[in-house]
């Protein structure tokens, strides 16, 4: 039971729902009701149910927080692939005010064999519109091929105007490949198509599939212990964490996807035992395929607090020999001491604060129970762009009450936040300083607020630190107006 | 200095926009009237009658070999040609490739900021085929064209392009002030077609400017590549088209907002004059047919 259901309580989840859902225009209220829940246990049911409507268009008019296509292919999948190089195909700008917004760590030297951080862009003229740009995307991998010799192969990653002008990136990246004797991918991941982002990570998935696992050559070999870590994005040093943790189990990472990956390392993921899926929403497509084609089985586990952490690696660990489970008892005991004494320090400073998230992918369930182990409440959560099997797979870690909301709109957002006021709110960039001023402490849960890592048993330590640092700032005690005391 | 009138020329492909409106425009010239020419058609021809030759120079190649438009002088792109009406041409990409739409908004807008329009009485945008998307209706939005002309024929196709055209009108019409200035009927010899022609029109809410006869000295001058102003002033052809000026010129002001029909509406009208048969129709006439033969 969360706080928002407890006898005194500041308003039930359906009442406030209800409230916010008053200030709109009826058409659009009874559409955007068909988002918000509170999660209710069912007759019958174990786990109370947060099923909404997901994955259809925004409301046009609302503040919306998705991203689109393009952002979901370059931003996400793609653009973490450390050795390519990746071209925002179209006019200067998404290329440009979407540069290294993603923290996505990787080792290497930028501009020798490591791009991530590089914004390089077909820079679309008014000519290139109507002429097409066919012709300067090809000189374009030629003076990648010269600048950068080194680099292991190029994306195209389609911006809206392709789309629209009918530019034939496939035949100008055949051509080139033949060429220069290099992996060249082209994206049709143009902003417009789809709803969100997640039709970006989709179409990028299915190009993983068409242009990197073409063919089978690489389906064989490498030892029983072979792992591929799928969606993790290394997001401050996340996939490090969880790699070194697999590592002590026993386990050989043949691939981290996407996060300080290589094409090579993409390339030879089909060799593994089981892939290990953690961001579902973004990369669940490739592992199926994989299943599919190459009998690789996949698994989805967990790296946010201790509690998870554990059942996870025992869940991998059943998937392999004794050794490894025993392996796994050895890391969770080793790490014990650790976490007790993280425990220890912050749990008294964090124990029943209320929490609302709003986030993508994996997040809004995968965290919660890293909360959970601080003695914090989820109050309410939802997400960006999930579909309907993300709400699925949130049931078993929200706690009866909890509000849920889909595609929350600026208003929505801003109304539960200041209505229930939560002693921590993790979300974006857009929502951080909007939430500040209401005197509610802020996360952001994208990029971990240019911290990290949070994942693995180390990623606990930050995770609990930052929190602690962010409720606990004695700046919060300044935001009451004097006056008002004195009255 | 009356003050500027700008026109354009729609209709299906190949009913001859580009003959009838450079005709047109060539006896217009005789009327003391300072024209100019915008060719909004990627191939470049809407000028070829008047320069007598066809145009090499246009907008969107000199701008893609000088950078882009802010690079280009109007004297660039402004050739002058039979008793000094001013042509230009939009130009654009070859087929199958980039955004030709876009490319006659940039052309027409380099245009208007470069004051190509200045001390004209008249501008005459050319435009291909049927409207396809926002960039070639670009002359009938907000402050181009005030009048539009369909040029169209008995066909089938060319009246279902003339309602098209005329629906596009419409879209436009209550935002900005374009208008519908009449039909022109470029003589196809199909059956009814002056009947045909009238009664779209009056569909429309509209009139059949003028009904064009089909004379081969078009098609003699044409291989010249001069009008048949130029080619044959003292033709009969000339005086049609002369006539066709003179019903334009004073149709200033007189363009109405039309009233685009539905498919089935149009197939009706074409029953109505017999060219297309209902199914009880065509029916009896089998059956008569049988009879006959048995």
């Amino acid at each position: 039971m969360t706080p928002l259901d407890e006898a005194g309580g500041t308003v039930s989840g359906e009442d406030l729902i209800a409230e916010v859902l008053s200030a709109y225009p009826a058409k659009f209220g009874k559409r955007r009701s068909k988002h918000l829940t509170v999660a209710r246990t069912a007759e019958g049911e174990d786990a109370p149910g947060c099923g909404v409507k997901s994955n259809v268009k925004s409301i046009p008019g609302v503040m919306t927080i998705r991203g689109c296509a393009y952002a979901g292919s370059k931003g996400v999948v793609w653009g973490p692939i450390k050795d390519m190089v990746h071209i925002s195909h179209g006019p200067v700008g998404c290329g440009h005010y979407s540069w290294s917004q993603r923290r996505n760590y990787f080792n290497g030297t930028t501009g020798i064999n490591s791009f991530v951080t590089m914004q390089v862009t077909s820079d679309f003229q008014e000519r290139d519109i109507v002429f097409g740009g066919d012709k300067k995307l090809g000189t374009m991998i030629d003076e990648i091929e010269t600048l950068f010799p080194l680099n292991k192969g190029v994306t195209v990653q389609s911006e809206c105007p392709i789309g629209l002008i009918g530019d034939d990136i496939e035949g100008v990246a055949k051509k080139k490949a033949k060429e220069i004797g290099k992996t060249i991918v082209p994206v049709r991941c143009e902003g417009f198509r789809g709803v969100s982002q997640s039709l970006g990570h989709h179409i990028a998935n299915d190009t993983i599939r068409d242009y990197v696992l073409k063919d089978k050559a690489n389906a064989d070999g490498g030892t029983d212990y072979d792992v591929n870590v799928i969606g993790d994005y290394n997001i401050g040093g996340d996939a490090w964490a969880s790699r070194r943790l697999l590592e002590e189990l026993g386990l050989r990472v043949v691939s981290v996807w996407s996060g300080d990956c290589t094409l090579s390392e993409m390339e030879h993921a089909p060799k593994a035992k089981l892939n290990l899926i953690h961001c579902y929403r973004s990369m669940n497509y490739i592992c199926r395929h994989m299943e599919e084609t190459f009998g690789v089985p996949w698994m989805e586990f967990n790296f946010f607090g201790p509690t998870q952490i554990a059942k996870s690696l025992r869940d991998i660990a059943s998937k392999f020999d004794e050794t490894i489970q025993k392996n796994a008892e050895a890391v969770i005991a080793k790490y014990q001491p650790m976490v007790d004494a993280v425990l220890a320090k912050y749990k008294p400073r964090l124990e029943n604060k209320k929490v609302m998230l709003y986030v993508g992918g994996l997040r809004p369930r995968h965290v919660a129970t890293a909360y959970d182990d601080l003695g914090m409440d989820i109050i309410g959560t939802g997400y960006e762009f999930a579909h309907g099997d993300d709400y699925k797979r949130t049931s078993p870690y929200v706690k009866e009450g909890t509000l849920i909301y889909d595609d929350v709109t600026g208003f929505e957002l801003e109304q539960f936040i200041e209505k229930l006021r939560p002693d921590l709110v993790g979300s974006g960039i857009k929502e951080k300083y909007a939430t500040q001023k209401m005197g509610i402490p802020f996360r952001q849960m994208h990029s971990w607020d240019y911290s990290g890592p949070y994942h693995g048993y180390d990623g606990f330590a930050v995770f609990a630190r930052d929190m602690d640092m962010a409720v606990n700032s004695p700046v919060w005690s300044l935001t009451k107006a004097p006056w008002k005391a004195a009255s | 200095m009356s003050a500027l009138r700008q026109i354009a020329f729609y209709g299906k492909g190949g009913i001859g926009k580009s003959t009838t409106s450079q005709n047109t425009l060539a006896a217009l010239v005789e009327l003391d009237q300072k024209i100019m020419i915008v060719g909004c058609d990627p191939k470049a021809d809407s000028t070829r009658l008047i320069l007598n030759t066809k145009l090499q120079d246009t907008v969107l190649h000199l701008a893609a070999e000088a950078g882009s438009v802010e690079d280009l002088e109007l004297e660039d792109v402004v050739k002058i040609g039979y008793k000094d009406i001013k042509c230009v041409e939009a130009g654009g990409p070859e087929p199958g490739v980039g955004c030709a739409g876009r490319g006659v908004i940039t052309a027409i807008n380099f245009l208007e900021e470069n004051g190509a329009y200045d001390d004209m009485d008249y501008i005459s945008y050319d435009v291909l085929g049927d409207v396809v998307c926002g960039g070639f209706a670009m002359p009938i939005r907000e402050n181009k064209a005030q009048e539009i002309y369909i040029v169209m024929s008995g066909e089938m196709m060319a009246l279902y392009a003339a309602n098209n055209i005329a629906k596009g009108i419409l879209k436009y019409a209550h935002s900005g002030g374009v208008r519908l200035g009449g039909l022109i009927c470029n003589e196809r010899r199909t059956d009814k077609e002056l009947e045909l022609s009238e009664a779209l029109a009056g569909r429309l809410g509209t009139k059949l400017i003028h009904f064009v006869p089909r004379d081969n000295i078009v098609q003699h001058a044409e291989l010249r590549r001069q009008t048949v102003i130029q080619y044959a002033p003292d033709s009969k052809q000339a005086g049609e088209y002369r006539e066709l000026a003179r019903k334009i010129h004073e149709n200033s002001g007189k363009g109405v907002i039309p009233t685009p029909i539905t498919m089935e509406e149009l197939e009706e009208m074409l029953m109505e004059f017999g060219i297309l048969k209902t199914e009880e129709q065509q029916l009896a006439e089998l059956e008569a047919k049988e009879k006959a033969s048995a």
